[in-house]
């Protein structure tokens, strides 16, 4: 492994001199920033600044044009990379929940631990329990995604990432599909998640939460991080004209 | 409108010669063994259709994944096939299997010509077959694939478990109907020779306009026909309630 590997394999998360391209759109033009092992990293910025472009690039579900991202010091962008392995460690969270409607709550929660573990079907429903009664649904394994309502597909769909018991969790505006009312019990959850030393990117609208439970704020722009520190400094006195620009039209 | 629907039946039915018709098409004492020949040229007619739709299907989904490749040769072989097998009529397909194939290539394949015509009506189904599956397919939102691929799991459970069966809930009612068409397309085997044993419907009947007590009548070919619509109208009146159904769950 090279150098770079070793120095930075104390970050759970490390993306250097990242760029993506979509066409001749340049997305993202040069990231380097790093998440710490149980660090719950909040990023926020305007629409089509490339957040969630940036979420997927750490899991590969988008391709990187150039630049280097280190998952627990595995390289990500390696052609070599073992990248089902990888996602198997890294839960992610939709904005559109992306639950399987052909599948019960139950269903949902093993199908990966059973294909991609390789778990007994016994451990893998015992591990889908478990994780039902943290988010609070034990009684709805046998219900169908589609009657529930999005609070609770939202739960489901934590659950289900966390059943593949991963080391951090990516969430790309988890509760922006949902109704004000549901928004509560799904920042909860995130928030026992961080307290219990989850890592955790979360790409958000809800500067609350990045406020309470959050350990760095990045403020993105345009492509580039503009600004990034501790929520609270970061919230209260901006450094940065664009981010100024930016909180003043969402706080 | 019924009322000029019913007079120009009631004056196509007056206008017939129903003692011609009667001769013709339903003369009595078909006799012998027209009833176990029936009966084996609907069993091979139902036995042809399984395997033109299973073989079909399979090929058909080998198409559609080709099809959707990142890979652009891939995409470009499947189009070509695709576009080859539509274009071409059936019936000259299975000729083709049948007479050029054998003599071009010195390749038999099992079962006779009948098995021949049968392998090309299986390459047409899975030409026509491979569009609706792609279609399927590709109304699977992304959303999909991509929750299962961050859960860890490989190209291949992604596709079995969440991308196809899903996939199948939009194609069935297609699917159903491309069954119907090769019900009736099994009747095109009837122009390769065949043994006693695997005539199909339509060729049953061929035989007895020539030979048997009904020799010089249609009536073996209205029978035949009848079965073909007692087997296939109930099948398309399954389509019309499945499309219809799906609409309701949208
Ligand atoms: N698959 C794609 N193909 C082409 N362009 C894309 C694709 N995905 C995103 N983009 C473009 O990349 C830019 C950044 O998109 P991205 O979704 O990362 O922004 P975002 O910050 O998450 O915005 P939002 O807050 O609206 O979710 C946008 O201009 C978008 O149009
Ligand atoms: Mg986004």
């Amino acid at each position: 492994m090279s150098a770079v590997t070793v120095e930075a394999t104390s970050a759970a998360i490390h993306v250097s001199a990242l760029h993506k391209y979509f066409g001749e759109n340049e997305v993202l033009k040069g990231i380097d920033f790093q998440v710490d092992a149980g660090q719950v990293v909040c990023v926020i910025g305007p629409s089509g600044s490339g957040k969630s472009t940036l979420l997927r690039c750490v899991n590969r579900l988008e391709e990187p044009t150039s630049g280097q991202i280190l998952v627990e010091g595995i390289d990500i962008t390696d052609p070599e990379t073992d990248l089902d392995k990888v996602r198997a460690r890294i839960g992610m969270v939709f904005q559109q929940f992306n639950l399987f409607p052909h599948m019960t709550v139950l269903q949902n929660l093993c199908i990966a631990q059973r294909t991609a573990k390789r778990r007994s079907k016994a451990e893998a429903v015992e591990v889908a329990r478990a994780n039902l009664a943290k988010v609070g649904l034990a009684e709805k394994e046998s219900a169908y995604p589609a009657h529930l309502s999005g609070g609770q597909q939202q739960r489901v769909a934590i659950a289900r990432a966390l059943s593949m018991d991963p080391d951090m969790m990516l969430f790309d505006e988890p509760t922006s599909a949902l109704d004000p009312e549901l928004v509560g019990d799904v920042l909860a959850i995130m928030k026992q998640l961080a307290a219990e030393g989850m890592t955790m990117m979360v790409v958000t609208h809800e500067m609350g939460f990045a406020r309470e439970v959050g350990d760095k704020l990045v403020f993105m722009d345009g492509g580039v991080i503009v600004e990034e520190g501790d929520p609270r400094e970061v919230l209260a006195d901006p450094k940065h004209d664009r981010t100024k620009a930016f909180l003043s039209k969402v706080l | 409108m019924y009322a000029i629907l019913v007079v120009v039946v009631v004056f196509l039915a007056a206008s017939v010669n129903w003692t011609k018709v009667h001769d013709n098409f339903w003369a009595p004492g078909l006799g012998g063994n027209w009833h176990d020949l029936i009966l084996t040229g609907l069993k091979n007619t139902v036995i042809y259709t399984a395997i033109a739709f299973g073989l079909g299907l399979v090929l058909a989904l080998a198409l559609a994944l080709l099809k959707l490749s990142p890979v652009a040769p891939y995409r470009w072989i499947a189009t070509v096939y695709i576009e080859i097998f539509r274009g071409l009529p059936a019936l000259v397909t299975i000729l083709l299997m049948a007479f050029a194939v054998p003599i071009a290539f010195g390749w038999h394949v099992p079962g006779g010509t009948v098995g021949a015509g049968l392998l090309g009506l299986v390459l047409v189904a899975g030409a026509y077959m491979a569009e609706t599956l792609r279609a399927g397919l590709q109304a699977v939102p992304k959303g999909q694939a991509e929750a299962a691929r961050s859960l860890g799991m490989g190209p291949v459970a992604t596709m079995a478990h969440v991308i196809i069966p899903q996939a199948f809930r939009v194609i069935i009612p297609p699917l159903t109907n491309e069954f119907v068409l090769l019900i009736k397309d099994t009747s095109l085997l009837s122009i390769v020779g065949a043994t006693a044993g695997q005539r199909e419907l339509t060729n049953v009947a061929r035989d007895f306009l020539t030979s048997g007590p009904t020799a010089g009548t249609g009536t073996s070919l209205t029978q035949v026909a009848i079965l073909y619509l007692v087997i296939s109208l109930p099948l398309t009146r399954l389509v019309a309630w499945l499309e219809k159904r799906q609409q309701r769950a949208r």
